[in-house]
């Protein structure tokens, strides 16, 4: 086997997390969707480091993980201030950017 | 070239390209743990369930980047992702409670069927891409950068610090920055509560006389032989207070604890000089509901 493996595998990954994105109706686990979309992209990254013998991959996953971080702790303050108004986290119900 | 050296050559780059039987064996028991968190995360009801099989999946993949020579990020990956991460997300799953489980109405009409197909068409574009063009792809392992200068995490932190450095300053604004909007978003400070009135203003209130009375109705008449709702309470005087009669129940007529009333008014029937005077008797009037 060769390190292309990794890339078949991270591509099925990220597949499932854009479908997720688009048929999960919850905002928490469409954000788990991104996340795993996210991880997929970091292998990538992370493959192709090691296939061009250079550690630039790897800063840019660890960049991406930083990117990560915050969007998720941003993100679900957002998706908790919604649910407070709603009481819902389901994205059908926020159709209106008030009340 | 002869087909010898060719052959030989292709055999070099072969066996350069290719990667350990452990790393192999390791990738086919991983790969499909991997798939299989991120099948389940798609196809859970629950979130919460949703969210464990995600840390699933991130944990194979903290252990896919230990053996593809990135042994910092692998920890990272672990710390943060299935640390960190996912930890908040089943903190925020837990506030939210059960209301979090997914609906499966569904309101576009043919919404999921598209999504797969489209999901199944990225996944095959990229597999096609992936196999096309990387497929006699050599790779140069990363066991130079990995093995000088004091090895994976001190070669990653000189090149943060040098080529990477401001990148690196924007991400530390960057995390101010969502630190604060956290902060600013999840807080629900006293301007929430503006309009709820603590018990101190509302004992104020009440002896300022916006409130109908000071104290609160009285409760129901305790007597030795019932202490039921429907017992109407006793003014000093011995009659009824209006207030303890209960809208809802119908009170115990006063005949009924009488002797109650006579005991605890003092005005209780004595054999004695006065025996055949009136005193006393004009307790008698039946009270049921005012």
């Amino acid at each position: 086997m060769t390190p292309t493996y990794y890339l078949l595998l991270s591509a099925l990954l990220f597949s499932i997390g854009a479908i997720g994105v688009l048929v999960r109706r919850n905002a928490i686990v469409v954000f788990m969707c991104i996340e795993l979309m996210l991880n997929a992209v970091n292998l990538t990254l992370v493959t192709f480091a090691r296939i061009n013998g250079s550690l630039s991959g790897q800063i840019m996953a660890f960049f991406v993980m930083v990117v990560a971080a915050a969007e998720v702790v941003v993100g679900l303050a957002i998706i908790m201030s919604i649910f407070r108004t709603r009481r819902s986290t389901s994205v059908d119900d926020a159709n209106l950017l008030k009340y | 070239m002869t087909h010898e050296a060719l052959l030989f050559v292709q055999a070099a780059s072969d066996t350069a390209n290719r990667v350990g039987a452990g790393e192999t064996i390791i990738f086919w028991i991983l790969g499909p743990i991997a798939l299989a968190g991120a099948l389940g995360m798609l196809f859970a009801r629950n979130a919460v369930h949703s969210a464990l099989w995600l840390v699933l999946t991130m944990f194979s993949l903290g252990v896919f980047y230990m053996i593809e020579q990135a042994p910092f990020l692998g920890f990272v990956q672990i710390i943060v992702y299935t640390g960190a991460i996912m930890m908040l997300f089943l903190f925020v799953l837990m506030m939210v409670g059960k209301e979090s489980s997914d609906s499966v109405v569904e309101v576009l009409r043919g919404q999921r069927l598209w999504a797969g197909i489209l999901g199944v068409g990225v996944a095959g574009l990229f597999i096609g891409i992936v196999a096309q063009s990387l497929d006699d792809v050599t790779s140069a392992n990363l066991n130079g950068p990995n093995s000088t200068n004091g090895g994976n995490v001190a070669n990653i932190g000189r090149s943060l610090f040098t080529d990477f450095l401001f990148p690196f300053e924007l991400t530390s604004a960057l995390l101010i920055t969502a630190a604060i909007g956290a902060i600013v978003l999840a807080y629900t400070g006293k301007a929430d509560k503006s309009g709820r009135k603590t018990q101190r203003d509302l004992v104020a209130m009440r002896f300022r006389g916006e409130y109908s009375r000071p104290s609160p109705l009285p409760g129901p008449g305790v007597f030795a032989t019932a202490n039921s709702v429907a017992t109407p309470a006793l003014l000093p005087d011995g009659s009824v207070a209006p207030e303890s009669l209960s809208d809802l129940i119908d009170s115990v007529p006063v005949t009924d604890f009488a002797h109650d009333l006579e005991v605890s008014s003092g005005t209780e029937h004595h054999a004695g000089a006065h025996a055949l005077t009136e005193s006393g008797s004009d307790s008698d009037e039946e009270v049921t509901r005012s």
